[in-house]
């Protein structure tokens, strides 16, 4: 075998130009292939965290139909209490889950006694909360990061149109349930700035807060934030959670709850998806520049040598080893492009982090880009490439291992 | 007991329309240890004659038997190996592998046709090259070496796997008159020397003159007919 390669090698380096430009067109591909994945993945990544971290956890569980109606924060589809600590249950015994937040969710009046305007607001239980979206403590650059009872974070949308800052009073005025409207005074303690994706705009008080101003006795949950340990394990977690609380019926059979992953919550689902695509069609254009550079080049290697071919054929090598020598000299061309790309292409990826890109998102400004490649990606496009130039040496490798040797000793 | 045995063999080519009739019934029968020359004009059946030995081609009739076997019914692989194991080929182009340096052209065989372990591959190419007095350029690549020196690697090259038959084709045609005597004699003192049967074709006098034994090829027939006078074994006969 090593002499096979020996004599691969030596052909190749015959025509040094013409294997350097092939070599270098599959590397230019590589290259192109990983810094795409490189920044793209991590691009959707640090979005994917950014709307999961943010506001809306990895998935959330509400009660049946609220995700239907979740722009009115109906208050009759809250989970009954009982229910609720039947999915405290599952979510506590589920080794997937890392932790969790109930939020009681409701559309109100903001006063700062000149002007009133309308807000959405989340009543939170706070360590959970924050352990649940670990982001949100960053969205609030001015103020404390916690929340305790009579205290309000409040949107900075708001709070720039209002002119409201940290210390200063407010009035939130909310319809319960009933129909009937309450009113509390809270503290300013925190400027939200806002996140993309739905609930950004949101503001914070404790969960027994907005119990208060809703009139109930003890609070109730419209909606249950959950942070998983793994987020690759994102659908897995999520049907294992579903296919236990699916257990749970009303009397008329049906579910009681609902699982939805981020992915069916967030409209940058369909961003992610386009770069994947993206990324996929990158890739099939990386195996046609494999697949024809090297043809190419093994056809005009085939034709170039039919007289070596007949030589070696008539001695009496084996139309198998005739094949091999030709592949072999495919596989090489293959692996030292692969090769090249990945050192080079490695290389840009270390200065893309080195110079430190930033860019925005949303409302989030000078997001730092950190491109980042997995080993398995890089091994899986050598591997990709290796077996195209394989693949696409094989036919005229076949064509030269069946040549006549008569004919081809008689070619001039 | 012959080492090549040919009884009415005949070779037709379809060219369009027209068929060739390379060889018109030729029968031959070549002991072991010959140095052979098959002699002609050009267009008389040589190269087709030594193709058919050398089993690259299959006669259209007739009986061909070479080494105790009937070469018409190997099939391409077979064909292959049965080269590979009891051939050996000099090319009038020499047809060394460019890539290759002088020692590693008459390896090739040694390691792509057959599997000779390495200690002994090395003992019987520095053998061959002393032989063919190309030792001081074994680390030579073909294109830094004259033609005379090619063709002496070539002889090495066909005899280093202990073929018992090497067939040259025109062997001298692109080589001056003084280097083609020299690789006459080399072929037949390694005759001499190995008792490896050599069979070569020319068209050149002066060079049939080296042969022992010599069939004369006209129009795809043996002049003379196949009278045994002509094929004496042992002895040179002019024309
Ligand atoms: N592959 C072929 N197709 C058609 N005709 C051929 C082929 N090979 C040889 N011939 C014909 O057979 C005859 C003998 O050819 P060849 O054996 O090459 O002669 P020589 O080697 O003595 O010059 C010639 O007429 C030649 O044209
Ligand atoms: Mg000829």
């Amino acid at each position: 075998m090593l002499n096979l390669f020996k004599i691969a090698i030596r052909n190749l380096l015959r025509y040094r130009r013409r294997t350097l430009m092939t070599a270098s067109l599959i590397a230019i591909g590589v290259i192109f292939v990983l810094v795409f994945v490189a920044i793209a993945g991590s691009f959707k990544l640090m979005m994917i965290g950014q709307i999961t971290d943010s506001m809306l956890g990895h998935l959330q569980i509400h009660r049946k139909g609220y995700v239907a109606s979740i722009d009115n924060l109906p208050l009759n589809l809250t989970m009954k209490p009982s229910a609720y600590k039947k999915m405290v249950t599952v979510l506590e015994s589920s080794t997937d889950v890392d932790a969790f937040s109930p939020r009681l969710k409701f559309g109100g009046m903001f006063s700062n006694f000149t002007e009133t305007t309308n807000i959405r607001l989340n009543g939170v239980y706070p360590e959970r909360e924050f352990r649940t979206v670990p982001l949100l403590a960053d969205r609030i650059p001015e103020g404390k990061k916690t929340l305790e009872r009579g205290e309000i974070i409040v949107p900075i949308l708001l709070a720039k149109g209002l002119k409201v800052k940290t210390g200063d009073p407010v009035v939130i005025v909310a319809t319960n349930a009933d129909g009937s409207v309450n009113g509390k005074q809270f503290k300013v303690v925190g400027v939200l700035e806002s996140a993309t994706g739905p609930g950004g705009r949101d503001g914070y008080i404790h969960i027994e807060d907005a119990a208060e101003v809703l009139r109930m006795s003890e609070p109730q949950v419209s909606e249950v934030a959950v942070r998983l340990k793994k987020f690759d394990r994102l659908s897995t977690a999520a049907s294992s959670i579903n296919g236990k609380l699916s257990g749970e019926v009303n009397k008329e059979g049906t579910p009681i709850f609902e699982v939805h992953t981020w992915e069916q919550l967030s409209p940058f689902f369909n961003i992610a998806r386009m770069i994947d695509v993206m990324t996929f069609f990158i890739r099939i254009t990386l195996i046609a520049i494999v697949l024809i550079s090297i043809m190419n080049v093994m056809i005009m290697a085939v034709y170039e040598r039919i007289r070596e071919i007949g030589t070696i054929a008539a001695i009496g090598t084996l139309p198998r080893r005739i094949l091999s020598m030709f592949v072999i000299e495919g596989f090489c061309l293959g692996i030292t492009g692969a090769v090249i790309g990945n050192l080079i292409g490695g290389a840009i990826i270390g200065i893309v982090n080195l110079v430190g890109i930033r860019f925005n998102f949303g409302q989030q400004k000078g997001l730092l880009l950190e491109a980042s490649l997995a080993p398995g990606e890089m091994i899986a496009v050598s591997i990709i490439v290796i077996l195209v130039a394989v693949a696409a040496s094989l036919q005229p490798a076949f064509k030269a291992s069946r040549m006549d040797p008569i004919e081809a000793l008689r070619h001039v | 007991m012959s080492l090549i045995v040919a009884q009415n063999i005949q070779k037709d080519y379809q060219v369009g329309d027209v068929l060739v009739q390379a060889l018109r019934g030729v029968t031959f029968d070549i002991a072991p240890a010959s140095f052979v020359a098959f002699v002609g004009p050009s267009g008389s059946g040589k190269s087709t004659v030594l193709n058919l030995i050398g089993c690259l081609d299959k006669p259209s009739a007739g009986k061909l038997i070479v080494a105790d076997t009937e070469v018409a019914r190997l099939d391409r692989e077979e064909s292959a190996s049965f080269r590979g194991s009891h051939l050996g080929f000099i090319f009038q182009d020499f047809n060394l592998m460019p890539v290759l340096t002088v020692y590693e052209n008459i390896e090739y065989p040694l390691i792509m046709v057959q599997d000779v372990p390495a200690a002994e591959r090395k003992d019987r190419i520095s053998r061959l090259l002393d032989a063919v007095d190309m030792s001081g350029q074994a680390g030579k690549y073909p294109y830094q070496i004259s033609g005379g020196q090619k063709q002496r690697v070539a002889v090495a090259r066909a005899l280093v796997t202990n073929p018992s038959l090497v067939l040259a084709d025109e062997p001298t045609a692109n080589l001056d008159s003084q280097t083609a005597y020299a690789v006459i004699n080399l072929m037949k003192r390694m005759r001499d020397e190995l008792n490896t049967t050599f069979i070569f074709s020319t068209h050149d006098q002066k060079i049939v003159g080296e042969a022992e034994v010599i069939y004369r090829l006209v129009d795809g027939q043996l002049e003379n007919g196949n009278s045994p006078g002509n094929n004496t074994k042992g002895g040179t006969l002019h024309a």
